[in-house]
């Protein structure tokens, strides 16, 4: 369910600006950013892509995670003008159209793998880039900490965020 | 915590990235960025111009040959990861770059701009060192290629001049029949090694030592050769007392005082500890590497 | 009635939204043309600003206003108080913005607003203070000497509180004792390190002459009626919204934070929207931390190990100012007998000011600082006497026929005298004791050590005071048009599923699936009486005042349904979202009864023409409303605890240290937890286990690491070490369920229980584990690599 996105709006501060083009959530976009616009900002108060949260701004917690030209990378270390001619995909698109949830989406509710809910998008996100990676994926109790490493929960205590992962396999057809 | 202002430029050609900074004496490279955009979104760095060298050509790809793995400096540590080439050709390389950070931080940072950060406590350009690699960089005047022990110089320096863009790192292949170990202790996973040990050995007929290369990371302010233990682990049967021997020989070789992970005699404690792990699971490496070499 | 929905598992109805990433959190909220904000903070831990220069500041493209101390009017003023004691001598609160001296690196000193957030922090850079640094006394011992430098100027020896309270006769039980053993103990300074730093935004209608907040608080009827106070504007004309909020853990309680009240103001005197989104930079120099407590505890023994009689003493760190009086000491000080029955007491401690950023309650609130000091003497009591570590407890824990236990003399944070009410405290510690297998350890340990591993059984047990008032309230509706049941309360959440217990408390009163139960919370227009989320008390006090709010709409709900079906109340049963007759298929919707119980003069619909004044549905003598009644089918009502419940719990765990490395694995994880009733277990789990993730992180991490200078070294996640999946075992978590004679629903709050004990297994099983290599002691946490090593090397390995 892509949420519409905002329009370009006025240039706002002294920042020289320059034409970016990527594309996101499948939609192509051309805007004029100030060079040093985070991803992470441009996605969020550019285009109103507000699930993509932001945690720490460098690096550490992972809340800003997207696909990156479909590998998990994190928005914050991006700038917005590095990202010309990339796709990105974020939390946005990953339900189906009507709402209903993807299966690693649909997973973390049924194993009460969220609370707050900051951390959620990024851990999606890179568990689905993980999924979609090619090759095989470590399953084991270790190998679903390890993919989940790189990214903060506050609230969980990850082991229903660990049961999630195994829950999206099983739904997914990959266990 | 957003960066200060800064230029940018994205350069085609390699020659207008190294005229770009040698106008620039604040100018810094971007490749991934991922040691570099944090610095920035701190304000501790400040650069006044960006140049980013991801479109131009020629700066990426692996190739695995029989004299080295020639690594580009777009290659991201998960191409590198991930390579099934390099996984044949050199094994510690994946035993090393699972490592470095996070997958999210490995898709786009790069082992290049790991090597030209220099981060002592960092993995990469250990590995560098213990292989004896060297990276090729460019500047105004040409190409050179400088050796891993003597690019790095100090805490975040190296030998790169500013005007000069390190264009490839060339890691060599492990020597035949050689074991390998790498193994570090951090406070958290993924996070800098607060101590990180790798070591090659290859062992003659009798079992002995014939060979020995020692490296380690966060111990002092660059990645180094531990050459005293290697002289004496060399030429001996790598029991205990030559262990605890090389161990005792670089407790010296920490340099890094206290911080606030660790303290610097922990650091000669976890550095000992891995001394001996990483010796003694190199040699079980090569002795089955020899075994199955005499079964075939 | 159908399946009962108290006590199930079932899944939360916020969870849809927030993984879609629809959730709301407050820097989502657009508000179009809004103005941003940055702070100029000071660089010192204590300076006295000689003077501030914001010319360039101002006259930097895209920069609206620059604010000063001087530029504030009315706010310059000292910050609430917000729980007074007596036993403060001096307390102090911060200003929004320092006027003369600055009191910890991270105060903030100036206030940007500008178009972005990237131009705001360009300016504050360009402010210029003259500051002249001032001598700074970073540890609490000496900080209290005649001669410190002095956080403030006024108070000597930097001393902000001094409280002693005692029970029972501990100079008699000290006299008779038969062994005392002694210990000093020391927890360190941490942070709740919510994902989601704290922010605020504010919008002022000029026009209605009303001002609203977005705040990530975890108090927005309370920042109302704060706001409303300072800026002299009604109450009703100021509406605090608590949208969704990424974790608080008590760091998101305080009023005010200097940005709370700055935000609003600028927004009024501006004319336009402006934010505030607090960095994680900031959040660990500028938003509250807790934890340093240093206690010396006495046990006064017998020789079978019963324990008669207790004297702690100890130093809490307050940081530079004390807006929440003195609530974390006292708990920690109220806490400190835990389960166990010493009858005897007395605690006594200094609260200390330090150049820091403020103490306020952190999830634990001082329990964690209680539990590691008892149970750390406990153990050393336990090796002193020859007993084993679980009979030690069980010859001195509270036997299930004692409650309620009262402890005269000692006064909890609610101002009321500590009294357990109810638990099966020896069935916890057995059922630990099985889960972990205490019993075959000793030879497992013994078998590990054979193969070079070092194996550690830790243990410990809390109590958890929850629950606290004054008061909560709900607010109870069934919608006539859809039938969905709307809940208010005052509370607001962080990740807790409020939403979805307080959904399942009505579902069962009212017959309906817990899906159609929606709980808006959060919002002052929605619900404004209440107090705030703190102290593990939202499911008690919200959850009961909920409970009686919606027995009281489910009779109404019988009477009207009665009334139009036409038999006796008793023979209605209310299930589907309907109310049927029993053992019939005779039924009428709830949404047509609530239409029904409000006279209508106008048909809007099939269902609403049952309600108009010609009606057969309305036929009755009098007024179409009786006197008396309200129209449809609501209620409010409220819950005031008498006094707090009290959950406990034990866990126990193995550890594996290796010696070589001084790395802590927790190789077996045991928790047993008691919070009475269980609502909803997969949540109760959720919050003991995300408890447990931060007590781990407090007992092996996580560390503020203030420096001589007072300036803090790890002001960042890399270097402020919040576990990952990797740093976190699996932990078994078991049930009991011992209800509170409390309240209605038998319930004790959870949110903090999971924190409480680990630092104390953790320490345990590292001694545990080490004692092959002589009687090491590991009385301070968080536990570094770096004390194990030198605990090694005094021991001479």
């Amino acid at each position: 369910m892509t949420r519409p996105m905002k329009q370009a709006g006025s240039a706002r501060s002294g920042d020289a600006q320059v034409d970016v083009e990527l594309t996101v959530n499948g939609e192509a976009i051309r805007r004029s950013v100030s060079v040093r616009m985070l991803l992470s900002d441009f996605l969020r108060h550019e285009l109103g892509l507000t699930g993509t949260h932001v945690g720490c701004e460098h690096g550490v917690c992972g809340c800003c995670t997207v696909l990156i030209d479909g590998k998990p990378g994190r928005s914050c270390l991006t700038l917005a003008v590095q990202a010309n001619g990339y796709s990105i995909r974020t939390i946005e698109s990953v339900a189906a159209a009507d709402g209903t949830l993807h299966p690693v989406q649909q997973a973390f509710k049924e194993c009460h793998g969220l609370q707050c809910g900051y951390c959620t998008p990024g851990m999606v996100m890179n568990v689905l880039g993980r999924f979609e990676e090619e090759g095989p994926l470590d399953l084991s109790d270790d190998g679903i900490r390890e993919l989940l490493s790189g990214n903060l929960c506050r609230c969980t205590g990850y082991l229903n965020i660990v049961a999630a992962v195994r829950r999206a396999a099983e739904l997914l057809g990959r266990s | 915590m957003k960066p200060s202002i800064f230029g940018y430029e994205a350069p085609t050609s390699l020659e207008d990235a190294i005229r770009l900074l040698a106008g620039d004496t604040d100018a810094v490279v971007l490749a991934g960025g991922q040691t570099l955009l944090p610095a920035m979104n701190f304000r501790a760095a400040n650069p006044s111009l960006l140049v980013d060298i991801q479109h131009i050509q020629g700066l990426r790809g692996i190739a695995v040959g029989a004299d080295g793995i020639v690594v580009k400096a777009m290659v991201r540590h998960r191409e590198f990861e991930l390579d099934q080439d390099v996984l044949c050709a050199n094994p510690l390389v994946a035993e090393v770059i699972q490592h470095v950070a996070h997958v999210p931080i490995r898709t786009r940072g790069t082992v290049v701009g790991s090597l030209c950060h220099a981060d002592p406590s960092a993995e990469i350009p250990l590995l560098l060192v213990l292989l004896g690699g060297s990276v090729i960089a460019q500047g105004p005047s040409g190409t050179r290629e400088i050796a891993a022990e003597d690019f790095f110089q100090s805490f975040l320096t190296t030998a790169r001049s500013h005007d000069e863009i390190v264009i490839e790192a060339r890691f060599p292949l492990l020597p035949r029949r050689a074991g390998w170990a790498f193994d570090e202790v951090t406070r958290r996973h993924g996070d800098y090694a607060v101590v990180g040990v790798g070591c090659v050995v290859s062992l003659d007929g009798s079992g002995c030592a014939e060979r020995v290369r020692l490296a380690a990371c966060g111990i002092a302010d660059r990645p180094i050769r531990l050459k005293d233990a290697e002289a004496i682990l060399t030429g001996t049967a790598l029991g205990i007392s030559d262990l605890d021997a090389a161990a005792e020989a670089s407790v010296a070789a920490v340099t890094q005082p206290d911080d606030i992970n660790v303290s610097q005699s922990y650091r000669r404690r976890a550095l000992g500890a891995l001394i001996r792990r990483m010796v003694v699971k190199a040699a079980q490496r090569a002795g089955s590497a020899q075994h199955a070499e005499s079964v075939a | 009635m159908s399946t009962r929905m108290f006590g199930a598992r079932i899944e939360r109805n916020i969870d849809p939204k927030l993984l879609r990433g629809e959730g709301a959190f407050v820097d989502d909220i657009p508000l179009s043309d809004a103005l941003h904000v940055a702070f100029l903070r000071s660089p010192h831990a204590r300076a006295r600003i000689n003077a501030i220069d914001t010319a360039a500041a101002k006259a930097h493209p895209g920069v609206v206003a620059v604010y000063t101390c001087d530029d504030i009017g009315a706010l310059d003023v000292e910050m609430p108080l917000l729980i007074p004691h007596p036993s403060m001598t001096n307390p102090q609160t911060q200003r929004p913005l320092a006027r003369g001296d600055v009191h910890y690196v991270g105060q903030t000193v100036a206030m940007v607003v500008a178009v972005d957030r990237y131009t705001a922090e360009d300016a504050a850079a360009m402010i210029e203070v003259d500051y002249a640094p001032l001598a700074v006394e970073m540890d609490m011992i000496r900080a209290l000497q005649d001669g410190a430098p002095r956080v403030h100027a006024s108070i000597p020896n930097n001393l902000a509180a001094h409280f002693v309270q005692s029970s029972g006769d501990p100079d008699g039980a000290f006299a008779a004792a038969e062994h005392v053993t002694r210990i000093t103990v020391q927890v360190d300074r941490s942070t709740a390190a919510p994902m989601e730093c704290r922010a605020v935004a504010a919008r002022w209608e000029a026009v209605t002459g009303e001002l609203t907040v977005w705040d990530g608080t975890q108090a927005p009827i309370s920042v109302r009626g704060g706001l409303a106070s300072v800026f002299g504007i009604d109450e009703d004309k100021v509406r605090v919204i608590a949208p969704d909020v990424g974790g608080g853990f008590g760091q998101k309680v305080l009023l005010f934070y200097p940005d709370e009240l700055l935000v609003p103001m600028a927004a009024m005197q501006l004319g336009r929207p402006v934010k505030y989104i607090e960095d994680r930079r900031e959040n660990f120099i500028g938003s509250s931390q807790e934890r340093t407590q240093i206690h010396t505890i006495e046990l006064a023994a017998l020789k079978s190990g019963e324990v008669i009689g207790l004297r702690d003493f100890f130093l809490h760190d307050t940081g530079a100012f004390i807006p929440y009086g003195i609530a974390v000491a006292q708990v920690a000080s109220t806490s400190i007998a835990g389960p166990y029955r010493i009858p005897n007491i007395l605690v006594e401690f200094k609260a200390v000011y330090t150049p820091t950023v403020q103490v306020t309650p952190y999830r634990g609130c001082g329990r964690p600082q209680a539990c590691f000091a008892i149970e750390r003497a406990m153990d050393q009591l336990a090796q002193e006497l020859g007993l084993d570590r679980f009979e030690i407890r069980r010859r001195n824990l509270i036997a299930d026929n004692q409650f309620p236990y009262a402890r005269e003399g000692l006064l909890f944070a609610d101002g009321l005298k500590v009294t357990l009410d109810s638990g099966q405290y020896g069935k916890a510690l057995a059922m630990a004791a099985a889960e972990l297998g205490a019993e075959s350890f000793a030879a497992a340990q013994a078998k590990a050590l054979s193969e070079g591993r070092y194996l550690g059984l830790g243990l410990a047990c809390y109590v958890e005071g929850t629950g606290l008032g004054p008061y909560e309230g709900g607010h109870v509706k069934i919608h006539p048009i859809t039938g969905k049941v709307y809940v208010n309360t005052g509370l607001s959440t962080q990740g807790q599923g409020h939403d979805t217990v307080f959904a399942q408390i009505v579902a069962d009163q009212l017959g309906v699936s817990p899906q159609d139960v929606i709980v808006v919370e959060g919002d002052t227009k929605a619900f404004d009486w209440g107090v705030a989320t703190f102290a593990s008390r939202a499911a008690v006090v919200s959850g009961n005042a909920i409970h009686k709010t919606a027995v009281t709409v489910r009779k109404k709900v019988l009477q009207a349904a009665a009334n139009m079906l036409d038999v006796d109340i008793d023979s209605i049963e209310l299930r589907d979202s309907a109310a049927w007759v029993k053992g019939s298929n005779r039924f009428v919707p709830l949404a047509a009864i609530a239409t029904a119980s409000n006279p209508l003069r106008y048909a809007f619909n099939k269902a609403a023409q049952a309600a108009t004044q010609f009606a057969p549905a309305s036929k009755h003598d009098g007024p179409p409303l009786a006197e008396g009644e309200a129209p449809g089918l609501e209620a409010t009502d409220y819950y005031s605890p008498s006094q707090s419940t009290w959950a406990y719990g034990v866990h126990a765990a193995v550890v594996e240290v290796d010696p070589g490395l001084c790395t802590v694995k927790i190789r077996k994880y045991v928790c047993i937890h008691d919070c009475g009733n269980m609502i909803n277990p997969m949540l109760v789990e959720g919050q003991v286990m995300g408890g447990i993730a931060q007590g781990i992180g407090g007992a092996l991490y996580e560390h503020l690491d203030y420096q001589a200078d007072g300036n803090l070294a790890n002001a960042s996640l890399m270097d402020f070490l919040v576990p990952y999946a990797t740093e976190i075992p699996d932990v078994s978590i078991l049930h009991l369920e011992t209800p509170s004679p409390l309240n209605p629903l038998g319930v004790k709050g959870v949110g903090e229980a999971g924190c409480i004990a680990v630092g104390a297994v953790v320490a345990s099983g590292v001694e545990d584990a080490l004692r092959p290599f002589g009687a090491l002691k590991f009385h301070q946490v968080p536990l570094s690599p770096t004390m194990i090593a030198d605990a090694l090397e005094r021991a001479g390995h």
